[in-house]
């Protein structure tokens, strides 16, 4: 008998203990969660306080009773934000695009086609993905400035179209493709083109879709090389829009018409993030690294 | 074969051309330009070759300030950035419930535009005539004494910067870690959980050794990716780097490139080739300690 | 269409400074019937697969011409050569649905020869009932079984109306129940087809109990061609011997004198004809016999009841193998008693092997 009560005070300690453990662990979770949130939070509520209450607020607000969309009116029209918005999605679009074209071709030469030289070209292509950016973009700058690209697209895109990061991905996914497959599509008479287009491609489309996400969202935050290369505004990406918009602003420092801006540059990618949350999760840890 | 060669080639040739006009070539010209004293942009000449870019971008006290900068954030964020994901990860994959949606909140960050938020961040934490700010509200209700964290003082505008550097950098590291702990074999856990091992062993013998490839991955990627900010602090300090005190070395490089002080590809090359040599040395270092540490 | 091999050579470069070149086929010579079904037969990396790439044209040859009926088709590009290739694993695209995976031999055809929608989806429709797999033509390959996908990869082989069916190692990924049913059923399709058919393989019973005739390959020779019972009795080599047969030949050391065989002491069996050498002798399982005075005396192991027959394990020390197996009626076997066993041998079970070459010697009428 004394020992069923002893168990039964242990079961009950353990229970105890692992209720205060997960307590404490949500708690913490939750913290960092508020932390992560806030600033979402902040900007959404900023952007519907109008401009005389948000300034009449001496000690800021954690809500509104009157919300409004005049700033969302001011942001599009006071400034060029739809400008930028255009001009981000024809970078992202073109940029992808001329991309997705070169790294299948290039991933496909490496994994399919046999050719002298093969194995030391991809090495001298990884060691490649090792060179900083920061290194290469001050010629590239020269470069561009020197072909009077400066203040256009084509500028703007060409050195931002390869990755040798993608060819190596796409490299790894080609690869796992059976070779009996190639082997049974040469017997039918496929050439290496058209297997490449009906064949490899459909099979690696999941990998393929996670690239192209992964440099969406790149081109979509890309701030440095857009700043570098352009000073017409008609050349804006949404990064120095925004930059541009806190700097020389709404002619006066309005706040929430500001934080309308960054909602609207914000909100693009959010919603792409919860769609494909699952593709980006995992095209992420697979090796991306930001920017 | 040989057919095959040729065609190979075909397939290859964008990836060259744009991997050479972008990547190879920068990469040779960059050397060049660094050894050349008194490039000039518009008459794209110079006059002599030596190290004496290396040499100006050594003395300026722009660039000293900028590296003081760079470091300093360095050893503030990496450390906390790394052992802050450790262990949320660790909490994140010891609950079920909820979990997904946390690991989405998360992982938000990591899809918003650098600029956009750190605006939002330079108005929370900024002090001006009219207003305290959120931060400074919080400051003073719990007692403490406001301070401007973006044009006040030194410390106040490298905590913030640091802040923001690690909510930036976090779901990455948290993304990494979680996955390398979804995939130790949950054989392990039940096994220690049989023999009584406490929490904290677990950790230390099981866990900690099975992760600790991917912790200093991330270390190492940590660092380079530290090295190298920028629009971080474009983002909360303005552009004009300099002047606030702020600026860190990717951004004197692009400052002596381009703006109102650039114009000197010279000695933005020297200045990006000391970075690139920094960012090296302790890359090899990171890979030399993690041979010693990491078990498998 | 009859197929024809004269002196095929494939010879693989040397990789790496320190690697000698392979030749993995070496002059194959061989005229395959019209409508026949040919198992090619041996060990792994025997150069059986490279000779079907040889065929079907993935491969070029280094030497020897290749003939399709009378056309020299030895530099012929895969495509144009009208063969039907099956791979190991099948090789499905697991993109595309069981129909389209069928029609997409036609799709590459030429403007000319390219069939109409309508033509494509009825030839995959004859090719798939062919193979009664008709009822899945919208599935993909992942939601078939191993034995209805190996059924689509030969009807998309079949699709073309090839002139040669080429098989890899058809059965190798099957359990064992269905690889039963699949070698009945290749058997049937080529029947039914009259398509020269060949496959590949390294099971010697998968070759046996279904081909027409049976090609030996070890390290790129042909060793022996032959319909199947006639390379078993009369195999021109000890590898071919062994080769063939389950429970394998058992082989002694023996020797001759005076016309007559001995395994260590004991004249076994009369050999007229071979002049007095050393020996190695193969004995089929089913060869001996027991007999309470029987000359070959073993040290009994075991006896495992299998049904009609009874297998007898026992040793011997002259035996080359491990143990000695052989093969005898379950009735005979209820005489077994003590530690040995004795057998008489039946002559025509009993080969003899040249210890030098390993090729066959031939005695009184064989």
């Amino acid at each position: 008998m004394e020992k069923r009560t002893e168990y039964q005070k242990i079961e009950k300690d353990a229970a105890r203990k692992d209720r205060i453990f997960h307590g404490v662990i949500y708690f913490a979770l939750t913290v960092w969660a508020i932390l992560v949130l806030f600033p979402f939070y902040w900007m959404l509520l900023s952007s519907v306080k109008s401009y005389s209450a948000y300034t009449a607020e001496r000690i800021p607000k954690f809500y509104t009773l009157h919300p409004t969309l005049q700033n969302y009116v001011d942001a599009f029209t006071q400034v060029a934000l739809g400008k930028y918005f255009l001009n981000t999605l024809i970078f992202t679009v073109l940029t992808t695009a001329l991309m997705l074209v070169v790294i299948v071709l290039a991933a496909f030469a490496f994994a399919r086609l046999e050719f002298k030289g093969k194995n030391l070209i991809f090495t001298l292509f990884l060691s490649l993905m090792m060179i900083p950016n920061e290194l290469v973009v001050i010629t590239n700058f020269v470069t561009i400035t020197n072909w009077n690209l400066r203040n256009s697209f084509t500028g703007l895109i060409l050195p931002s179209v390869t990755s040798v990061f993608y060819i190596y991905l796409l490299k790894e996914n080609f690869e796992q493709i059976p070779d009996s497959l190639y082997l049974a599509a040469k017997v039918d008479g496929t050439t290496d083109f058209k297997y490449l287009m009906r064949v490899m491609i459909p099979i690696s489309k999941p990998t393929i879709v996670t690239v192209v996400i992964l440099k969406v969202i790149e081109c979509w935050n890309s701030y440095v090389w857009p700043r570098l290369i352009t000073d017409d505004k008609n050349y804006f990406l949404v990064s120095n829009g925004i930059q541009e918009i806190r700097e020389n602003g709404f002619g006066r420092e309005n706040i929430p018409a500001m934080m309308a801006a960054v909602v609207s540059v914000s909100i693009p990618l959010i919603v792409l993030f919860l769609i494909f949350r699952n593709k980006i999760m995992a095209g992420v840890s697979r090796g991306g690294t930001k920017g | 074969m040989e057919t095959n060669n040729r065609k190979a080639w075909l397939y290859l040739i964008p990836a060259f051309v744009f991997l050479g006009l972008f990547m190879v070539y920068p990469l040779v010209d960059v050397f060049i330009y660094s050894f050349e004293e008194g490039y000039n942009f518009a008459s794209e000449s110079f006059f002599g070759t030596g190290l004496y870019n290396y040499s100006y971008v050594l003395h300026d006290p722009y660039f000293l300030q900028a590296i003081k900068n760079t470091f300093l954030m360095v050893i503030i964020t990496v450390p906390i950035s790394t052992g802050l994901s450790l262990l949320i990860s660790l909490a994140l994959s010891s609950i079920k419930p909820l979990q997904n949606l946390f690991q989405t909140i998360y992982f938000l960050p990591y899809v918003t535009n650098t600029l956009a938020v750190g605006l939002v961040f330079m108005i929370l934490f900024r002090k001006t005539p009219y207003s305290d700010g959120m931060v400074n509200r919080l400051i003073l209700f719990f007692g403490g004494r406001s301070v401007d964290f973006i044009e006040g003082p030194y410390w106040a505008k490298m905590f913030v910067f640091c802040f923001y550097i690690i909510w930036v950098v976090m779901p990455f590291k948290i993304l990494i870690l979680t996955s390398a702990l979804a995939s130790v074999n949950p054989m392990y856990y039940k096994a220690a959980k049989v023999d009584g091992t406490p929490k904290w062993r677990v950790f230390t013998k099981i866990t900690l050794p099975m992760i600790s490839p991917m912790i200093f991955y991330l270390v190492i990627t940590g660092f380079i990716g530290a090295f190298k900010s920028y629009s971080d602090a474009v983002a909360l300090f303005g552009t004009n780097l300099n002047s606030a005190g702020m600026n860190t070395i990717v951004g004197y490089v692009y400052d002596m490139l381009y703006g109102d002080s650039g114009g000197y590809p010279s000695y933005a090359s020297a200045a990006a080739i000391i970075l690139f040599v920094i960012v090296l040395t302790i890359t090899c270092i990171n890979l030399m300690v993690s041979k010693k540490h990491v078990q498998y | 269409m009859k197929l024809v091999l004269k002196g095929l050579t494939k010879v693989y470069p040397a990789r790496g400074k320190k690697g000698k070149p392979v030749t993995a086929v070496d002059h194959f010579d061989f005229e395959i019937p019209d409508g026949k079904l040919i198992g090619l037969l041996g060990p792994s990396g025997c150069g059986k697969s490279t000779t079907l790439y040889l065929i079907c044209g993935l491969e070029k040859p280094t030497d020897g011409k290749l003939y399709f009926g009378e056309d020299d088709v030895t530099d012929l590009p895969p495509e144009n050569r009208g063969v039907g290739l099956v791979f190991q694993n099948y090789a499905l695209y697991p993109h595309l649905t069981v129909e389209q995976n069928i029609t997409f031999p036609l799709e590459n055809l030429k403007k000319a020869e390219r069939p109409t929608k309508e033509e494509m989806h009825t030839r995959a429709v004859e090719a798939a009932k062919l193979v009664q797999i008709d009822g899945l033509m919208e599935r993909k390959p992942s939601e078939l079984s191993g034995g209805q996908q190996q059924r689509v990869a030969i009807a998309r082989a079949l699709v073309k109306m090839p002139r040669v069916l080429l098989l890899d190692e058809p059965l190798s990924n099957l359990d064992a129940r269905l690889r039963l049913q699949t070698r009945e059923e290749i058997r049937r399709i080529q029947r039914e087809t009259g398509i020269t058919t060949i496959f590949v393989t390294h099971d010697q019973e998968e070759a046996m109990s279904i081909s027409d005739m049976i090609v030996v390959m070890k390290d790129g020779v042909v060793h022996q061609i032959g319909k199947p019972q006639e390379v078993y009795d009369d195999p021109v080599n000890l590898f071919v011997a062994k080769f063939l047969g389950t429970p394998p030949i058992n082989t002694f050391d023996g020797h001759v004198k005076d016309g007559a065989l001995y395994i260590g002491d004991a004249k076994v069996l009369e050999t007229p004809g071979v002049e007095d050498r050393e020996v190695y002798v193969g004995i089929r399982p089913e060869g001996f016999r027991l007999s309470p005075d029987g000359p070959l005396v073993c040290d009994l192991t075991g006896v495992d009841v299998m049904g009609r027959d009874t297998s007898v394990v026992s040793t011997h020390a002259a035996s080359r193998d491990v143990n000695v197996r052989s093969i005898i009626d379950s009735e005979d076997a209820a005489t077994i008693t003590g530690k040995q066993v004795r057998f008489t041998l039946r002559p025509s079970k009993v080969l003899l092997f040249d210890h030098e070459t390993e090729e066959r010697i031939r005695y009184g009428n064989k």
